[in-house]
């Protein structure tokens, strides 16, 4: 899974060809941005935010063993039942095995990216059991079976038209409209049917707390917290890395990552789960499950450069600050986790030789390492991708390290090196180019890249040769 | 399977610490400011209103000819709270007669209740405290006051005392201390239901509360 071939190149020319999909992208990006810096408009407050919620981010994954293992403890004793899972397969099989343990078909689901890291919808289905996304923005693209474009805001490649159409052609009994505030009353009538008949529910989890065992979840809809009280068991996934020590780390995590994700002050709910209904309550799941993942995470944590992958709270403001993603969207990265993140995330999951190409999709601006909340190092990491991806020395780690090692770049490079170190190679080289380099035949890589630039002209002589006949002996 | 799942996980988590010493910054060096009471009340008001909450402070003992008049506006038709809330009683006796909603008490467990409740208009709470720096109330809910009540009704009004106003979350989970006795379910509830998941267009309402009043009783 995760493994299908992916053709980058292809994906990216085809979302450049596209102008609605690039308008859409570029008007709500460009409006995420504004509201960003609007919610944080004192750069030094910013800035002490990002220090402890980088802080509280870096301790917890230093002492990752020992959070996890308090939280699972503290979870146990508030009568939450924790599944561990090392793959996704794994982790759908741990669910599906608590459907059939209640002889649940019907899962009502919240926002969960790592839920999409392991195709859950899709197994289930497989296995007759209908998972339905109530976020509206899942909603609308699950009907048009698309996978999300963005983290936070999964159809924001699409326009209200093309909402309307979508409502249209899937919803029984539903009349085309483009009216915003009627898209969403169908949805809220559609749904909170699906709420009250729900067999599970099923969340992500932002935040982990060892210190109390407790599931901190934010959102705006309410979707997610009609999927964590109504259906009579809950189940959340979590990444290992979403553990926290305690509950004081969580102010400034909670405020960046609102205002990261959405340029809000605070989200209309956070909702902090403890434990299951206990005796005397009218309400909530009688059954809690927490499905912790690991699916190549803890791997990261062995390298002190790669581990700072794990920081990520999933804020998604390193998308919309991406000079490609704006330009390319999320669809084109044919990954879950798009955008920067997913260039650093998405080659470790899956591996160089599939995903190690979405390294290359990058200026190395910065914009994401300036953004980035918790400040992830992203452009560092992304030039880690590329140099695994070769991996000249023989230190890879990462999976799939080396794959693109080829016989014909190292001859190039061995050659260039050469051609640097050796003074009479240096001269016959460069003077071979001054003759012939602007007659080199256009094809293969060369091709490729004139394709979109235009060809340097060669100087017919080099810099060495133009100072000894001016006459500088010393240059 | 899942037991070994476990131990091999761990065995890498641990495993990892030998190859990395990790280098951690010092945090704790944000602070939102901390208010008075009357600076309180008002950057909640400010912050609740900006989300489109409608927020009232009034004197206590007015809060319940206040309620009559928005449930006149609002036509409604029915409302549901804790039978055992402390405002309970003054509910029964003021809320009857015409133009006034039936009370519907949320007395039983939500799997008899439930299909009734997702047909009534409002649903009123307590609170125990709200946040003035993100216009944010605290709801624990308990067996008197269930979860369900501040999320299905198409309004939720929210009763909160004016001196449980608290500067800051930290502040906030310092003073009541949160570590120590986290209830089955604690909520932050910083206005109604909302989504710009259709071309970032802000909408309110769309799988909770439409409307979200708070009476701040001083």
């Amino acid at each position: 899974m995760g493994s299908q071939h992916l053709d980058f190149t292809a994906n990216v020319t085809e979302a450049l060809a596209d102008r609605q999909l690039r308008a859409n992208f570029k008007s709500a990006l460009t409006g995420l941005m504004k509201k960003r810096v609007a919610v944080l408009p004192d750069a030094a407050e910013r800035e002490r935010m990002r220090d402890d919620a980088e802080a509280a981010k870096r301790k917890a994954l230093a002492k990752l063993p020992e959070l996890l293992e308090r939280l699972e403890r503290r979870c146990t004793e508030n009568g939450i039942i924790v599944h561990w899972a090392e793959t996704t397969a794994e982790a759908n099989e741990i669910i599906l095995g608590i459907m059939r343990s209640h002889d649940a078909t019907k899962l009502v689901k919240g926002k969960s990216m790592v839920s999409e890291e392991m195709h859950l919808n899709h197994f289930l289905e497989s296995h007759g059991i209908e998972a339905l996304e109530t976020d509206l923005g899942e909603f609308i693209i699950q009907l048009n079976h698309e996978p999300p474009s963005h983290i936070i805001v999964p159809a924001v490649h699409k326009n209200r038209q093309q909402v309307g159409r979508i409502f249209a052609d899937n919803l029984e009994g539903i009349p085309y409209t483009d009216v915003v505030e009627e898209l969403n009353a169908i949805a809220r009538k559609t749904l909170r049917e699906k709420f009250r008949t729900g067999h599970v529910g099923l969340s992500g989890v932002n935040f982990a707390v060892a210190e109390t065992g407790t599931l901190v979840l934010v959102e705006n809809e309410g979707n997610g917290r009609m999927c964590t009280t109504v259906p009579p068991v809950h189940v959340a996934v979590m990444g290992l890395e979403k553990v926290v020590e305690s509950l004081s780390d969580l102010p400034p995590l909670l405020r960046l990552l609102t205002a990261s994700a959405t340029g809000q002050l605070v989200t209309t709910y956070v909702n902090c789960i403890t434990s299951p209904r206990k005796d005397g309550e009218r309400d909530g799941p009688k059954e809690i499950h927490l499905v912790i993942l690991d699916n190549g995470r803890s791997k990261m944590l062995a390298d002190a450069q790669l581990r700072r992958t794990l920081q990520c709270i999933r804020c998604g403001t390193c998308l919309n600050h991406c000079p490609v993603y704006i330009r390319i969207g999320g669809h084109a990265y044919g990954s879950v986790y798009p955008g920067p993140i997913g260039k650093i995330l998405t080659p470790q999951i899956d591996g160089l030789a599939d995903k190690g190409v979405l390294a290359t999709a990058s200026s190395l601006c910065n914009a994401c390492e300036e953004v980035c909340p918790v400040r992830i190092p992203i452009p560092g990491i992304i030039r880690r991708m590329r140099t695994e991806a070769y991996d000249e020395k023989g230190d890879g780690v990462v999976k799939g390290h080396g794959a693109k090692k080829n016989l014909l770049e190292t001859l190039v490079w061995k050659g260039w090196e050469l051609t640097y170190r050796i003074p009479a190679l240096n001269r016959f080289v460069v003077s071979m180019l001054g003759r012939f380099g602007d007659k080199l035949p256009n094809v293969g890589p060369l091709k490729a890249w004139t394709s979109v630039r235009t060809a340097p002209r060669f100087a017919s002589k080099s810099l060495h040769q133009l100072a000894k006949e001016e006459g500088i002996r010393h240059e | 399977m899942s037991s070994t799942a476990r131990d091999r996980i761990f065995a890498r988590l641990h495993a990892a610490r030998t190859t990395v010493s990790p280098y951690v910054p010092q945090g704790g060096t944000w602070q939102a400011p901390m208010l008075d009471k009357d600076q309180r009340i008002e950057l909640l008001k400010k912050r609740m209103e900006t989300v489109r909450s409608e927020v009232h402070v009034l004197p206590e003992a007015e809060w319940s000819a206040k309620l009559v008049e928005l449930l006149k506006v609002r036509e409604a038709k029915t409302l549901t709270y804790g039978h055992d809330a402390w405002f309970g009683g003054a509910l029964r006796s003021k809320i009857k007669g015409k133009g006034m909603p039936r009370l519907v008490p949320y007395g039983e467990n939500a799997e008899a209740f439930r299909d009734e409740l997702f047909g009534i208009d409002v649903g009123i709470t307590s609170t125990l405290g709200g946040i003035a720096e993100n216009g944010t109330l605290i709801v624990w809910p308990t067996p008197q006051e269930p979860r369900l009540l501040s999320l299905v009704p198409t309004v939720h009004v929210a009763l909160l005392k004016a001196d449980t106003i608290h500067s800051t979350l930290a502040e906030a989970m310092r003073e009541m201390r949160w570590a120590e006795n986290m209830p089955t379910n604690a909520l932050l509830i910083s206005g109604p239901s909302k989504t710009a998941d259709i071309e970032m267009t802000l909408a309110f309402g769309v799988h909770g509360p439409k409307e979200l009043i708070v009476l701040v009783l001083e």
